[in-house]
């Protein structure tokens, strides 16, 4: 925000005068002058102000939501058209040369300081000690490939990225395949599957924790679901969350839940996008259903499977709420790596850990990215 | 899947396959029994949910939500003050406020630093145009995992390089002001990706004869540009809002987790440590974090998938 300072307090009504001529243009050069000065001084001012007020925890909390959305909103607006009046400052002959950094520019500095400089820093500071001071070498990759939960939080990754992609891509490709030959009720029964996509990591967890939830014997009666029908079935309840390494297999089934939608809508339309001529021409040569989809629906859609396998691979690499949600990680064997480095960062305050695991995840997820933009391209390409 | 495609759900002008050939094995009863099997099993996990926030304590307590089914309609079963409890001694009424005060400013911003970006890149010229938009998209690789802590260390110290302070002690932590850039950095490569893409697909001509008409870049880019490009703007801003409104480990590193500043997923997840087995409160809670994305699922269903496809390229 310090890009100019938000010169966004109005202070210019003198500049939206149209252009002077003979005498007056002296005294609207100065106008424009004072304006121009006027405008960074007068915003900082206001922005200081605001967000003095914005930390005050005695205002109401109303007002300040209120005065946050709207400076948040307001604020990016008035920087581009604070910055695009000093351009019109500018000679003529400057004017055109200045201002595509003016378009170009807010973009570059945040970028430059909340990624770029960040992924230098996360590098040097994954060869430093707890406190990020000294280097200490390779100790913290030496950590995070020999600790014990390192391990099986690279075990359970693994998992993750393998088990999540096969079952969402599977069932969603059924599912798509099946549900494109309903005759009515398509586009409902496609939205309910669709629908935990809409929800929170952190609400879904809360979700299955009702159905996977246990109680010991003497701790009240069990109403979790799965619990229920084991005592529907006359067995005794399980503590389904400390169950490992099975625990890992119930906490993916919740990813798998709330991404077979995704894999299913895009499916469904890669499905629908094959001609229909081809598939009955199959028919007509007696190929049965089976063949059909075997021999030329998945060789049709075997590009769009890729994209949704790379984007689910990449999710399942990254994720983090449902393990830290469903809680203690380290005890029921469930760690991930994205889990651990926020644990090691947060919990342990040990930065040079923190940044060492936060390498291993980029340099991992570098190759099946660079894989996904690539045929995000060839896909646009085409089109 | 370009955002500037029409939806890819429904085939526009194309009947569906079973009634375009007649074919008597479509939708044969194995078929819709399979489709309704998946679709319940889909759906229960949010029924309970649902009818779990709606009952009281004692009886969810000590029955599962199923039973509800033996008979919906008796008397006392159900109750509203779960909601209640939840948005006042829960703090997911200030908690709501909250996740707005942060989604609406880290969604505008972006889209809107990322559409004057992309509107320079496609039709303005300059040095080095090129190599700055591949340099953004590149960055469509780090994980934002990766730049938590330093970003977190800029907001408590600054940042110097030598005696050049490159980023001022301002103290971000703990304020909307601090998330807010952070997710604006996070989907920036992506917007700025798309955007272009868009923009830059733009017929030529309309530019060229607003410029003889004496038109300006800025004029160009906020009359005629951003008008055009609506469905593009629409997607991913529906995309990005759910992905900060669902978002908890942003908002968990620079918002924190204190009662007045905490957002609906921290207080979710606070929740499930500090109440444990509070059912009747924890089902209420969630519920209401769902509603806001539930609505715009609901209401716009089609832009929505069209944000979401696109996304599946954020880092």
């Amino acid at each position: 925000m310090k890009t100019s300072s938000d010169e966004r307090s109005g202070a210019s009504e003198v500049l939206a005068e149209p252009p002077p001529s003979g005498a007056n243009s002296v005294l609207a050069s100065l106008l424009r002058l004072i304006g121009a000065l006027a405008i960074p001084i007068v915003g900082f001012f206001v922005l200081w102000a605001t967000f003095d007020f914005l930390r005050d925890a005695e205002a109401n909390r109303f007002l300040i939501v209120g005065v946050a959305v709207v400076v948040g909103v307001g604020g990016v607006f008035f920087l581009y058209w604070g910055m695009n009046r000093l351009v019109e400052l500018l000679p003529d002959r400057y004017r055109e040369g200045v201002r595509p950094y003016i378009f170009v520019g807010p973009a570059l500095v945040i970028l430059t300081v909340f990624l770029i400089y960040p992924v230098i820093n996360t590098i040097l500071v994954s060869f430093k000690d707890s406190q990020g001071e000294s280097f200490v070498g390779l100790d913290n990759f030496k950590f995070v490939f020999t600790d014990q939960s390192m391990l099986r939080a690279i075990r359970n990754t693994f998992g993750w990225i393998v088990i999540v992609p096969l079952f969402g891509v599977s069932i969603g490709l059924a599912f798509a395949t099946l549900a494109d030959r309903l005759r009515r009720g398509e586009a409902v029964a496609k939205s309910m599957i669709f629908l935990p996509m809409a929800i929170s990591f952190a609400g879904a967890s809360i979700t299955w924790k009702l159905i996977y939830s246990f109680r010991p014997a003497g701790f009240g009666s069990n109403i979790g679901l799965l619990n229920g029908i084991m005592l529907g079935l006359g067995q005794d309840p399980v503590s389904w969350l400390d169950k490992h390494p099975w625990n890992n297999l119930f906490l993916m089934v919740i990813m798998v839940w709330m991404q077979t939608g995704f894999a299913m809508v895009v499916l469904s339309a890669a499905i629908k996008s094959i001609p229909d001529e081809i598939i009955e021409a199959a028919r007509i040569d007696g190929a049965s259903e089976l063949q059909v989809f075997r021999r030329i629906m998945i060789p049709s859609i075997l590009p769009t499977i890729a994209v949704v396998s790379t984007y689910m691979v990449i999710n399942a690499m990254k994720v983090f709420d449902i393990v830290f949600v469903m809680g203690s990680p380290e005890t029921r064997g469930t760690e991930v790596i994205a889990e651990r480095m926020i644990d090691w960062f947060f919990i342990s305050n040990n930065d040079g850990r923190g940044a060492a695991i936060a390498v291993v995840l980029f340099i991992a997820i570098i190759p099946v990215m660079i894989v996904n933009i690539r045929r995000f391209r060839e896909e646009e390409a085409i089109r | 899947m370009s955002v500037a495609e029409p939806i890819p759900t429904e085939p526009a002008g194309k009947p569906p396959r079973s009634l375009a050939t007649g074919d008597e094995r479509s939708a044969g009863w194995f078929v819709r029994i399979t489709i309704l099997v998946v679709v319940i099993i889909w759906l229960i996990p949010t029924m309970g949910v649902l009818i779990t926030s709606f009952r009281p304590e004692t009886l969810v307590n000590s029955t599962g939500w199923w039973t509800v089914f033996a008979n919906p309609f008796k008397a006392g079963q159900w109750t509203f003050e779960n909601y209640s409890l939840a948005l006042d001694a829960g703090g997911l009424g200030n908690a709501f406020l909250n996740s707005l005060a942060v989604s609406l400013p880290a969604t505008v911003i972006p889209i809107a630093i990322a559409a004057f970006a992309a509107y320079a890149f496609s039709w303005m010229e300059f040095r080095g145009r090129y190599v700055m938009f591949i340099a953004v998209v590149a960055l469509l690789v780090v994980p934002l995992q990766m730049a938590l802590i330093p970003i977190l260390r800029l907001y408590n110290n600054g940042g110097t390089l030598g005696n050049f302070i490159i980023f001022p002690d301002l103290d971000l932590v703990g304020t909307f002001l601090g998330v807010w850039l952070a997710h604006t950095a996070f989907g920036l490569p992506l917007a700025v990706y798309l955007l272009r893409n868009y923009i830059g697909s733009l017929p030529s001509s309309i530019i060229e004869s607003a410029k003889i008409d004496g038109a300006d870049h800025f004029t160009i880019f906020w009359r005629l540009i951003i008008p055009l490009s609506v469905p593009a703007l629409a997607a991913f801003a529906i995309f990005q809002f759910l992905w900060v409104w669902n978002d908890l480990l942003v908002a968990y590193v620079f918002l924190g987790g204190t009662s007045e500043n905490r957002v609906l997923t921290i207080a979710l997840s606070n929740l499930v440590g500090s109440t444990g087995e509070n059912w009747h409160l924890l089902t209420a809670a969630a519920f209401i974090s769902m509603t806001l994305p539930l609505i715009v699922f609901f209401t716009l269903q089609k832009y929505f998938v069209r944000g979401l496809t696109a996304g599946a390229v954020k880092g």
